[in-house]
């Protein structure tokens, strides 16, 4: 393993400028959190790793609403991404959410539930095998999985549950630029009385029915939660459908 | 018996210690004959400042002692007490609590006994979200707020003209900066006391702001200076002022900040982009104004999202 790592690791620095390539590092979390063995244990599960600068998690040094911390993963630095997984080191529920961006860029934004002070990652797999990881510090203090969403207050949420809207920006410094909005309380499970009760899936096609990306959703994601995705270039309407653990399906074209 | 002592003589030279550091050091500042405020820093709420970063005031009326806003905590309230003492020692005739906010209520508990009165939607939030607005400051401050319990105002107020302890006051019912937000004009005086509807140097708050409704109270507030008796507007933050300058800065920023929100929103922004933007050179060197826009952002970028993104369907 260590052998194979290490060509993995010369082969990468070969194709980085020198100030990246220092950058990375198979070992030693640059983060130095208690829990990161644990994590690439079970996330991981014993695969290629290194930590890369190019994989960006860009999210506020402290959150100033736990409930809503907005978090942009941006591995665009890196070819041939395959699938990205987001956690959270320290959050009850760690897996915050898992993309494959199949066409679209590696590239998503949305925002998190952090319960405490946790580094907040990107785990990113190239068609190599190799995953590659990034991440920030995210101060906070708390509350954001065991606080009550603001659905629970909402007589009429039942009515609004999965409605979609959306845009897409074709003109701009974001050209290609695609924003999703569900109406969704992504209940976690931790607030007593209130079951699990979130998204799982969501699948964007273009008009030609090809995959632009796949995201699948864990409970840490926000309450009606907005994601921001990059398909490149414009091209004709996106579709969008999902579901969430109860077998609530949504649908809606998003208009280019 | 002499360790236990000897403890007991540590603990009471600790508290003794303590009593000394935790002295907001507050002294009124004169507005207008009978009309004072104490004045509180620029600042965010820390350790250092207690929370004295809010503006309270009271009126001297002849019938006793008119108290607006009682401030983060019972040590404040109880300072603020010795420290009207002195300017005069009449009787307290009624507590007011401009807004829900923790930092004009905390102090209600070192006027226990006195009639404490507030809008009703006022006494509603300190009701119902008092508790946790404490439990916040206890985690920015620390130990100022020890002993503080919320206390819920028990008199509801009307807005209108009215008489308190023989002074007239006009009691001015607004939304914007929360759901209720009281301004009291002293008719003897003509000093308006805004509350948080005005800041004056200092970057606004808006964790339960509506910037349609702020801006609507604004222009109600700022006819009142425009009235020939009226001479001093005490700010709910900031430095006391003779004009209307402090309104016409918190609508610049309400704006400026309502506008950015809906132009990155429109342009496609995710929220960290939105963060990562740089203040306008305007306000760039107003105190707290970067973790004020941060916070704002996280306030009222959502609405502006979703006006951006259309209808739901």
């Amino acid at each position: 393993m260590k052998f194979h790592m290490t060509i993995a690791a010369i082969a990468l620095a070969a194709l980085m400028p020198p100030g990246e390539a220092a950058a990375l590092q198979e070992s030693g979390d640059p983060l130095a959190s208690a829990r990161w063995g644990e994590m690439e244990k079970t996330l991981l599960a014993g695969a290629p790793m290194l930590f890369d600068p190019r994989v960006k998690v860009v999210a506020p040094s402290t959150a100033e609403n736990p409930m809503q911390v907005p978090v942009t993963v941006d591995a665009t630095g890196l070819a041939s991404v395959v699938e990205v997984i987001v956690f959270a080191d320290f959050n009850p529920i760690v897996q915050v959410l898992r993309f494959f961006p199949d066409t679209a860029l590696a590239y998503l934004g949305f925002r998190v539930k952090l319960q405490q002070s946790t580094p907040v990652r990107a785990a990113v797999r190239t068609a190599d095998g190799v995953w590659h990881v990034g991440g920030t510090w995210v101060n906070t203090v708390g509350g954001g999985c065991t606080a009550p969403t603001g659905t629970a207050g909402n007589k009429d949420w039942q009515q609004r549950l999965n409605m979609v809207s959306g845009r897409q920006w074709s003109e701009g410094p974001n050209a290609g630029r695609v924003r999703l909005r569900i109406e969704h309380p992504m209940d976690t499970g931790l607030v007593a009385g209130t079951p699990a009760f979130h998204l799982e899936e969501l699948d964007f096609r273009d008009a030609a029915g090809r995959h632009l990306m796949r995201v699948q959703t864990f409970e840490p994601v926000s309450e009606n939660p907005v994601f921001t995705l990059n398909r490149g270039a414009n091209d004709g309407a996106v579709e969008a459908s999902g579901r969430d653990n109860n077998g609530n399906a949504f649908k809606a074209r998003i208009a280019p | 018996m002499m360790k236990w002592l000897a403890g007991l003589f540590g603990l009471l030279v600790a508290a003794s210690l303590h009593a000394a550091e935790f002295d907001y050091a507050l002294k009124p500042e004169r507005v207008a004959d009978g009309v004072y405020a104490f004045v509180g820093r620029s600042e965010d709420f820390t350790p250092a400042n207690g929370g004295n970063i809010v503006n309270t005031g009271f009126i001297v009326a002849p019938g006793g002692l008119i108290v607006i806003d009682s401030g983060p905590s019972l040590r404040y309230g109880q300072q603020m007490r010795q420290a009207m003492a002195v300017v005069g020692g009449q009787p307290l005739a009624l507590v007011i609590n401009t807004h829900h906010h923790p930092d004009h209520f905390l102090g209600n508990q070192a006027f226990a006994g006195a009639s404490i009165a507030a809008l009703p939607a006022t006494m509603q939030g300190i009701a119902t979200e008092g508790n946790a607005f404490a439990e916040n400051l206890f985690r920015l401050t620390g130990d100022w707020m020890k002993g503080t319990e919320v206390v819920v105002p028990t008199r509801s107020l009307v807005a209108g003209p009215v008489e308190i302890a023989g002074r007239r006051l006009r009691l001015i019912a607004l939304d914007g900066h929360t759901g209720a937000d009281l301004a009291i004009y002293d008719e003897a005086s003509g000093v308006l006391f805004a509350g948080d509807l005005v800041f004056n140097g200092r970057a606004p708050t808006t964790p339960h702001a509506d910037v349609a409704h702020w801006l609507a109270a604004l222009d109600k507030l700022e006819s009142i200076t425009r009235e020939s008796g009226f001479s001093a507007l005490v700010p709910g933050h900031g430095a006391i002022a003779r004009d209307a300058a402090p309104i016409r800065q918190t609508r610049a920023w309400l704006n400026w900040l309502q506008g950015a929100m809906r132009q990155a929103a429109r342009e496609g922004l995710d929220m960290n982009e939105v963060l990562a933007r740089p203040l306008p050179a305007e306000f760039a060197g107003l105190p707290v104004a970067p973790s004020e826009y941060r916070r704002s952002v996280g306030h009222l970028f959502p609405a502006a999202e979703q006006e951006a993104l259309g209808a739901a369907r």
